[in-house]
């Protein structure tokens, strides 16, 4: 009983400070009695359906008079358990005091204990996972209301909630979990999830393959993820959090090699799960899922799952300054790469999907500058507006199938080239995807102004800090960063003018079913573009708070993000600090915080202004006669830079040939041939005895005459 | 007395034998186990004067099966021959794998 994670486990279940939080195991288990429910309702839907089958009837759950209990009930339990977790998530965000510097532990019991290791399931709840908590079930909550109007015609509709209640419960563990392994169990179960979700209209071959694509690429970095964890045992001998990142300074040496392994490994992991180069290619395809799931998973929280767990390891990365410039260095190279393919994109959700890339890569730009709050920042404001322009989408995609359902016509319904002039059938849609396109283009005074300049700068004062080693490379990410940005404004203004401005391209039959989405998905969007207008000044720099962005003073709430995570991010910065000294506090081209934030929305502006102008001057076909671009940058963009034909070509093929080769050589020579030969040994051994038995009786008797002597012989003689 | 009579039950068993073995009529090969039944038995009664009573009893019992093994194995010969009209056991081979 002296192993020092079980000393310290047993004295964190006393609540540090006094503080205790209400009921947090309830928090997770709420979505998880969700899941329970509604599984048992899509089980009972599966057998009522099957059972019809049988009896020859035509079945379905949505023709009739009356929908039954199965396809009514999920519409109360999915949302309503998601609101009393985002209840409770309130109350303790609320309760929990800002200046608490030790993370509550609640440990429920021992899950693995086992010589050296024991690993307890025990939730951690400090600023940032609370935080995390907020956006996962505020954001959830919203989004399940939306499903309720955008899955009412699913007959998978208590399986659809189903799955998206087991997902938050394992968002909730990944981001509450105290340990590596907890926050591994989360992982792979958001992870498990997100296949089911990609893949829930299964019948579908190209769906069921991108729900298989998306598991198989993040198996690699769980690889990762899991050789870090191994490591870090190696080093610590735990792997709860608190003890680990208490103990790091004086068991890990800076810089050194074991804790660049574990950092990159750990890296590794996380460009799995969010999507970075080069393992990015999962989530363009995860659009094969439900729009609302990718709001959910696919934006708002899982894939930014590796954000979090960079800045969760915030005192590890700051210890391995290589790692660091590989983790802004990847951030800041996807970015710029998932931006120039959104340019060319026609698919909205893809443009979306290839935008949520860029904006992670932003992340994961500020988490390897050391600008942890700002990662956080980013993420929690890219939730607000990315959900809010995917379920935009998800609008637009529900009205434009009911135009063709409608119609009987069959067009790309996702298509941006059959869409044009919607502005005039969704005003409100119209409206709100235009307050997250300018939020996310970085527009004064929305969000992603304020947490996309915080990246830039960081950026650029980390670049000019006194003993940076690499402050060459840091100075080109901040100008690839400030591209990306302009690029940003670009292909979103592009998007909202091919889809909602301009000359209709949708058939004259299809066009007259269009209409604004029902009140059950406008007031999710709504609510969201609130937050996307306000969510920003929960982190005003003080900077900027006496120039034009803070109003002059007026803004309330200055740098409240950067206090309230100053116990968990402190750690890192100040071996930062002690490591390569204080940030700049100009930009490598001179100027100050206020200054290139005044020029970067200006620039945003008239990028938007730009692309307004040049998409809206053009002259767009409908999918069916438009062949796309015919060839040089914009066929490459058009065709993703090429990465899944080089991926086939490298890594596909390579691998097909040889499982070819393995089955063919392999096992059907070797291994066939080994478990054949000791059949037919067996046979050839019974063959020749079997000769001789003749059917002879003397011959017998012979034979045993002669074996009695032998034996009397033997008897005699030994 | 008891060397000439152990060594005429050893010629009486050994010839038992070798007629079971080269002989091809089962009546004759019958006839030659009898021969090594009653061989045993001659070794029985002639050691009985040393070791005791009980192989003197031991020969009823071999007489007892061997009468009964007679019936037997007569009944089964007169079978087989209605079936096949010999009673050579070169002929009987079909009893193999």
């Amino acid at each position: 009983m002296t192993s020092p994670a079980l000393a310290y486990a047993a004295d964190a279940a006393v609540a540090a400070d006094g503080w205790v939080p209400v009921l947090p195991g309830a928090m997770v288990l709420l979505p998880l009695l969700g899941f329970v429910l509604n599984g048992l309702l899509a089980l009972r839907s599966a057998r009522d359906s099957s059972a019809a089958l049988r009896a020859g009837r035509d079945w379905s759950p949505l023709v009739g008079d009356r929908r039954p209990a199965t396809h009514t009930l999920p519409t109360w339990i999915g949302p309503g358990v998601m609101a009393l977790a985002f209840g409770l998530a309130l109350l303790n965000f609320l309760g929990m005091p800002a200046e608490m510097h030790d993370p509550v532990v609640r440990s429920y019991w021992g899950w693995v204990v086992t010589g050296e290791l024991r690993i307890d399931a025990a939730l951690q709840l400090d600023q940032l996972s609370m935080l995390m908590t907020l956006v996962v079930t505020g954001v959830g909550f919203l989004i399940h209301v939306f499903s309720v109007g955008y899955m009412r015609d699913d007959p998978g509709y208590p399986r659809y909630f189903a799955y998206l209640n087991l997902f938050v419960f394992f968002m909730l563990v990944l981001v509450l979990g105290s340990s590596f392994a907890t926050m591994f169990v989360g992982w792979e179960g958001v992870g498990l999830c997100s296949y089911l979700l990609i893949g829930y209209w299964f019948s579908d071959r190209e769906k069921s393959d991108a729900g298989k694509k998306a598991f198989i690429v993040n198996r690699i970095g769980d690889v990762g993820f899991l050789l870090a964890m191994f490591l870090i045992f190696g080093a610590f001998g735990t792997l709860d959090f608190a003890p680990i990142f208490a103990g790091t300074e004086g068991q890990l040496a800076a810089g050194g090699a074991l804790v660049t392994a574990i950092t990159l490994l750990l890296l590794l992991g996380a460009a799995g799960k969010s999507a970075q180069l080069p393992l990015h290619i999962w989530l363009p395809d995860a659009m094969a899922g439900p729009t609302p799931v990718s709001a959910l998973i696919h934006a708002a929280t899982m894939v930014t799952a590796g954000v979090y767990m960079v800045v969760r390891s915030s005192v590890l990365y700051s210890l391995a300054p290589t790692s660091q410039a590989v983790v802004a260095g990847v951030g800041v190279l996807t970015a710029l790469v998932a931006a120039t393919i959104a340019l060319q994109q026609y698919d909205i959700k893809k443009v979306l999907a290839y935008s949520t890339i860029s904006q992670l890569g932003f992340m994961f730009l500020a988490a390897g500058v050391g600008a942890y709050t700002a990662a956080i920042f980013h993420l929690v404001t890219h939730a607000f507006f990315k959900a809010l322009l995917f379920l935009g989408a998800g609008a637009v995609i529900h009205s434009m199938h009911h135009a063709a359902h409608r119609s009987h016509t069959d067009f790309d319904e996702q298509d941006m080239r059959n869409m044009g002039g919607l502005r005039r059938h969704m005003p409100i849609t119209c409206a709100v995807m235009w307050v997250a396109t300018l939020a996310i283009a970085g527009i004064w005074p929305l969000a992603g102004f304020f947490s996309k300049d915080e990246i830039i700068w960081y950026a650029a004062a980390w670049a000019g800090a006194e003993s940076n080693p690499f402050a060459g490379p840091y100075a080109a990410f901040w100008a690839l960063a400030l591209l990306t940005a302009l690029l940003t404004a670009f292909y979103m203004a592009r998007l909202m003018v091919m889809t909602f401005h301009g000359e209709s391209r949708t058939g004259e039959d299809a066009r007259r079913h269009l209409h604004e989405a029902p009140g059950v998905m406008t007031v999710p969007l709504v609510a969201l573009a609130a937050l996307s207008v306000f969510g920003g000044w929960i982190n005003v720099p003080e900077v900027l708070r006496s120039s034009f962005a803070g109003l002059f003073g007026a803004l309330p709430m200055t740098e409240w993000l950067h206090h309230w995570l100053h116990p968990v991010t402190h750690a890192a910065t100040s071996i930062q600090i002690a490591g390569f000294g204080e940030a700049a506090k100009h930009a490598p081209l001179g100027g100050g915080e206020a200054t290139w934030a005044l020029l970067s929305t200006l620039a945003a502006a008239a990028v938007v202004a730009v692309a307004v102008r040049v998409v809206g001057s053009r002259k767009f076909q409908p999918a069916s006669l438009d062949s796309g671009p015919e060839g040089g940058l914009r066929l490459a963009l058009y065709n993703k830079w090429y990465f899944d034909e080089l991926y086939d070509a490298v890594v596909v093929r390579p691998v097909v040939a040889l499982s070819r080769w393995c089955w063919r050589a392999v096992d059907n020579r070797v291994i066939d041939g080994l478990v054949n030969m000791t059949g037919s040994v067996a046979r050839l051994a019974g063959w020749t005895t079997s000769l001789f038995q003749t059917g002879q009786v003397n011959m017998y008797a012979f034979v045993l005459t002669l074996g009695i002597l032998c034996f009397l012989g033997a008897a005699v003689l030994l | 007395m008891l060397a000439p009579a152990i060594y005429l039950s050893a010629a009486l068993f050994a010839i038992g034998t070798l007629g079971v073995i080269v002989r091809r009529n089962a009546i004759i090969i019958f006839l030659c186990i009898e021969l090594q039944l009653n061989a045993v038995n001659l070794a029985f009664v002639a050691l009985s004067r040393h070791v005791g009573i009980e192989g003197q009893i031991y020969v009823f019992f071999v007489m007892t099966v061997a009468a009964a093994e007679a019936a037997v194995g007569l009944a089964i010969i007169i079978s087989i021959f209605r079936h096949y009209e010999t009673v050579n056991v070169d002929k009987f081979n079909v009893l193999k794998w």
